[in-house]
């Protein structure tokens, strides 16, 4: 199978569903709080009782111009709804409201990061339109229950061209895209619960073909990693399955994480028609210029930005400033020690090195830290300024992860200051020679590495707090004589 | 005292001075529903005991000062308005067991001025139908020959206050549902700009043409209730960003210098000649009283019915579905699976003319037909519009016959679906372009009564009003009522 895939290319395109973080959904004012008992955040509304009316949730809007402009997007003014007409137990009015001829988004790109550099994919649009609710099938005794507390909550649906053309694009497109929705604040992004889920559309045609091949559309990838093998599996499968004279079914397939691979999903024979027509019970939403402007005041600095800010403000280099830049929170973090410690280089170090071990042992994200910033920034300006060694300072580090101790405090109480007077070090230096005489002669005939056995003799006379570079330095003239 | 005599101004007067009390006149409707309803069937709920209860309070705020504008004015309402924990069926099978969780926005407006709900009235299926023959609930009569259809798909509140059974009545117009039923019954029916009443808690059926309003005895008393559903509504999105209108303090203004249009497309259709007769007559009354006749043509106006019969069952289509017996309303028994569920019961709880529009809708906004169909009957709906804006320019109502002729009888057009759907030829152009229309007595013949139609430009309820008071106060068509001891 592998040997085939020199001579084919994949086409990918993603849709990436994304909940709003909005307190109350698309058209009521239910909470769209996750985890709530069932239907207790389904109003009349979301029950689709006769004689209701959505109301737009101007939130929603504000989100949607932030995303655009994020994606360097048209904003669509007027922008209108459709109603998506199917039956199924979790779709209580019958339809969908969502957005047909006039998505609020319209035509902008991402640039994605890749192995044969930058890479420019185009965004084709993004429709707000209401999530359903669930349906369960296992508590019920062969009946089925239906929860309505997702009914009518926010989504954006964000549809790339199809110009994505390895599952590693697709999941630096997705990354950039959770990135970007993290910055904006629209959602958290959470793929685990649902609150993004991404449908990828794929096809293979052979290498220099114009032509799209028959695509699938693969569904219930939740995760990055999912993403990559979700799609890597498609595309195995259509070589072997167009390498074996066979071809490819429009349809829709459904991931296996377990199994990892991917199966059609139970498919009508017939194609859904959906008839969208115009929502009647909406008017079309003029989105004044103004309007455009006061929201765009409230955009954050966005990661490309930020990274291109912390090299020139912070002289990082490019690989930290983009892992730094990646993650809002992270970013803040960062630039939260480097406020305290005043030294940036030392601050990235430490978050990317001890700091991202300790959270990542522990599986918690930056803003469940046991260190805060201005622990972490101490901890470094105490380097800095010379009261402590990097060394004792990462013993520090581990008490302050698991204590609820202040870095002075700790280096006060347990006597960890640096020793940097000369005297005091002359007379532990003098003490180590005295009583290594015959590791002196072999040094003094010529054994130069021997040198840092003296280094470590000495620091550990001084249980690590006396000065390396002193250290050094009188230990070198000591030795010379 | 036969209090069902007096006007709606009168009553609240009565009331008001003492004369009555709002439980003696709530009593007096509740009397006469006992005794008349069990034949007209113009009710699909009598709220009895709530109503005197509600009655009741409006007296002690009378006796407390602290009375409310409409404060024990009786009312009945089109069965199409929720109403809390009242059965709100919408005629339908499909809701004939379901109490409504909330109240509509006009249920609200009336409540809040003190008026009380005599019941619920009985009307077509969802509101589709001109005769008020598709109710799940049985057809009702007219109070003027019960062998003869009250019109629909308000026929219940037509037929209600028509034989005086409530003072007044609510009701909602898609195509024609209010003046058509007001012109066979006798009655003042308006129905306002789009936008003007909340349609928040009143059962969709084409949701950009649905309008509420109010049939009634007089232009005087329509003015006066509807004033009062007016005004902005948050829960509507369609909702006009404007204040409740003041419909009742220029009525009596004359009409004097003022213009009346005649579409002369709907003249050049053939008419009976007492409906030629009737709307002469009238005309002379309007020269009389000062206004201006010219005749105005709207070119694009014959394509009125077939632009509603792709518009209206289209959104229909879309806004029955929620009717899937899966949360409220009737559901079959022992349903299979879920496509059984969905299948027997929209088979079961829906009647054969909503079954028919919704087929329509649904074939209207298929793939490969929705240009030729939908997206056509759009902007052939755009010119009409524009054919009213400009007319609209040059004049200030449009008048012409509300119906093509006085009721029929029963039974007559129910096997002849396109017979029916040419009941609302006249009254369909205002929903299209969202304009305020009502239709006023203006004639009879062999016993049953004939309305003239007015249509306004839009927001121009007040003047429309103005129209039909002044003529009322030089004529009495309207103060005829049909015996029915």
């Amino acid at each position: 199978m592998k040997n085939y895939a020199d001579n084919w290319e994949a086409v990918i395109g993603l849709e990436i569903h994304v909940q709003l973080s909005t307190k109350s959904k698309l058209f009521s004012g239910a909470s769209t709080n996750f985890g709530a008992l069932p239907n207790t955040q389904a109003c009349n509304i979301d029950l689709a009782m006769p004689g209701v009316l959505p109301v737009l949730n101007e939130e929603v809007l504000r989100m949607a111009i932030k995303l655009g402009k994020a994606l360097n997007a048209d904003i669509n003014s007027p922008t209108s709804f459709a109603r998506k007409n199917y039956f199924y137990p979790d779709s209580p009015k019958g339809y969908q409201i969502s957005q047909m001829d006039k998505p609020i988004v319209e035509s902008g790109y991402l640039d994605i990061d890749t192995e044969n550099g930058v890479k420019r994919i185009g965004v084709t649009r993004a429709h707000l339109e209401e999530d359903a609710g669930k349906s369960l099938h296992d508590d019920f005794d062969g009946q089925s229950g239906i929860d309505l507390n997702r009914a009518g909550t926010p989504l954006l649906e964000i549809v790339s061209e199809p110009e994505i053309n390895t599952p590693q694009e697709a999941v630096a497109y997705l990354k950039s895209i959770h990135s970007i929705i993290r910055y904006l604040e629209i959602s958290d992004g959470n793929m685990a619960e649902g609150s993004m889920r991404c449908d990828a559309n794929v096809s293979v045609r052979k290498k220099g073909d114009t032509k799209l091949g028959t695509r699938t559309e693969t569904k219930n990838v939740n995760s990055f990693r999912f993403v990559e093998k979700a799609i890597q599996y498609e595309i195995d499968r259509q070589i072997n399955e167009l390498e074996s004279g066979n071809q490819i079914t429009q349809e829709t397939r459904l991931y296996d994480s377990q199994a990892n691979t991917t199966r059609p999903m139970r498919s009508k024979e017939f194609a859904n028609d959906y008839r969208y027509f115009p929502e009647p019970d909406l008017l079309p939403i003029n989105l004044e210029k103004e309007f455009i402007e006061e929201v765009m005041a409230t955009m954050p600095e966005m990661p490309t930005q930020k990274k291109i800010r912390f090299v020139s403000e912070f002289n990082l280099s490019e690989y930290d400033a983009d892992l730094l830049a990646a993650d809002k929170d992270l970013a803040n973090f960062f630039e939260a020690v480097v406020k305290v410690s005043n030294s940036p280089k030392l601050s990235a170090n430490w978050i990317m090195g001890e700091l991202s071990a300790e959270l990542n042992n522990e599986n918690l994200s930056i803003n469940e830290s046991k260190i805060n910033s201005n622990q972490l920034g101490q901890l470094i300006l105490r380097i800095e300024d010379g009261t402590i060694s990097g060394k004792i300072a990462k013993e520090i580090f581990e008490k302050l992860w698991s204590s609820d101790k202040e870095v002075d405090e700790i280096i006060q109480g347990e006597g960890l200051e640096q020793v940097t007077d000369d005297k005091e070090i002359e007379s532990m230096i003098d003490e180590v020679i005295n009583n290594n005489p015959e590791q002196l002669e072999q040094y003094r005939s010529g054994k130069d590495r021997l040198f840092g056995f003296f280094v470590g003799q000495v620091m550990k006379a001084s249980q690590g707090k006396a000065n390396p570079k002193q250290v050094n330095d009188i230990l070198r003239k000591k030795l010379e004589k | 005292m036969d209090l069902h005599k007096l006007y709606l101004s009168e009553q609240l007067e009565g009331i008001k001075s003492g004369k009555f009390s709002s439980t003696e006149l709530t009593t007096h409707y509740l009397e006469r529903i006992s005794k008349f309803d069990e034949d007209l069937n113009s009710f699909i709920t009598v709220t009895e005991d709530q109503a005197i209860a509600k009655a009741k309070k409006s007296d002690e705020r009378y006796k407390n000062n602290t009375n409310l504008p409409l404060d024990g004015l009786p009312i009945a309402h089109k069965d199409i308005f929720c109403t809390k924990d009242v059965l709100t069926t919408c005629g339908s099978k499909m809701l004939s067991n379901f109490e409504a969780p909330y109240s509509s926005t006009v249920f609200e407006k009336l409540d809040n001025e003190g008026m009380v709900m005599l019941g619920k009235t009985n009307m077509d299926e969802f509101a589709m139908g001109s005769s008020n023959e598709t109710s799940y609930f049985g057809p009702v009569k007219n109070p003027w020959n019960t062998e003869y259809v009250p019109g629909g798909s308000s026929g219940g509140s037509a037929s209600c206050v028509s034989a005086e059974l409530a003072p007044v009545a609510t009701a909602t117009d898609t195509g024609g549902s209010i003046r058509q039923p007001a012109s066979l019954c006798g009655l003042t029916g308006i129905k306002p700009t789009y936008g003007r009443v909340s349609r928040y808690g009143m059962i969709a059926f084409a949701s950009s043409l649905d309008q509420g309003g109010v049939v009634a005895r007089s232009a005087a008393d329509a003015a006066l209730i509807l004033e009062a559903m007016c005004g902005h509504d948050p829960k509507d999105s369609t909702s006009l960003n404007l204040e409740r209108p003041d419909l009742t303090t220029n009525l009596n203004n004359p009409i004097k210098g003022m213009k009346i249009g005649l579409p002369k497309e709907f003249f050049e259709k053939e008419m009976p000649s007492y409906v030629e007769k009737s709307i002469e007559d009238a005309i002379s009354i309007y020269k009389d009283l000062g206004a201006e006749i010219v005749e105005v043509s709207l070119p694009n106006i014959n394509l009125s019915l077939p632009i509603y019969y792709i518009i209206a069952p289209a959104e229909c289509s879309a806004n029955l579905s929620r009717y899937d017996g899966v949360r409220y309303g009737y559901r079959c028994e022992d349903p299979k699976d879920i496509e059984d569920l969905y299948m027997r019961t929209r088979e079961e709880g829906f009647g054969n003319e909503v079954k028919r529009r919704i087929l329509i809708g649904t074939y209207a906004l298929s793939a490969g037909y929705y240009d030729a169909y939908y997206l056509k009957a759009q902007k052939c709906r755009q010119l009409v519009a524009n054919d009213f804006k400009e007319v609209f320019k040059n004049i200030d109502v449009l008048l012409s016959p509300t119906t093509p002729g006085t009721s029929f009888k029963a039974g007559e057009k129910t096997n002849d679906p396109i017979a029916m759907y040419l009941q609302d030829i006249f009254t369909i152009p205002a929903n299209l372009a969202g304009l305020p229309g009502l239709s006023i007595p203006c004639g009879e013949n062999a016993g049953l009564p004939l309305g003239l139609q007015l249509v306004g430009n839009s927001l121009e309820e007040d003047k429309l009003l103005q129209f039909a008071h002044s003529y009322q106060l030089n004529t009495d068509w309207h103060s005829k009522m049909p015996d029915i001891s």
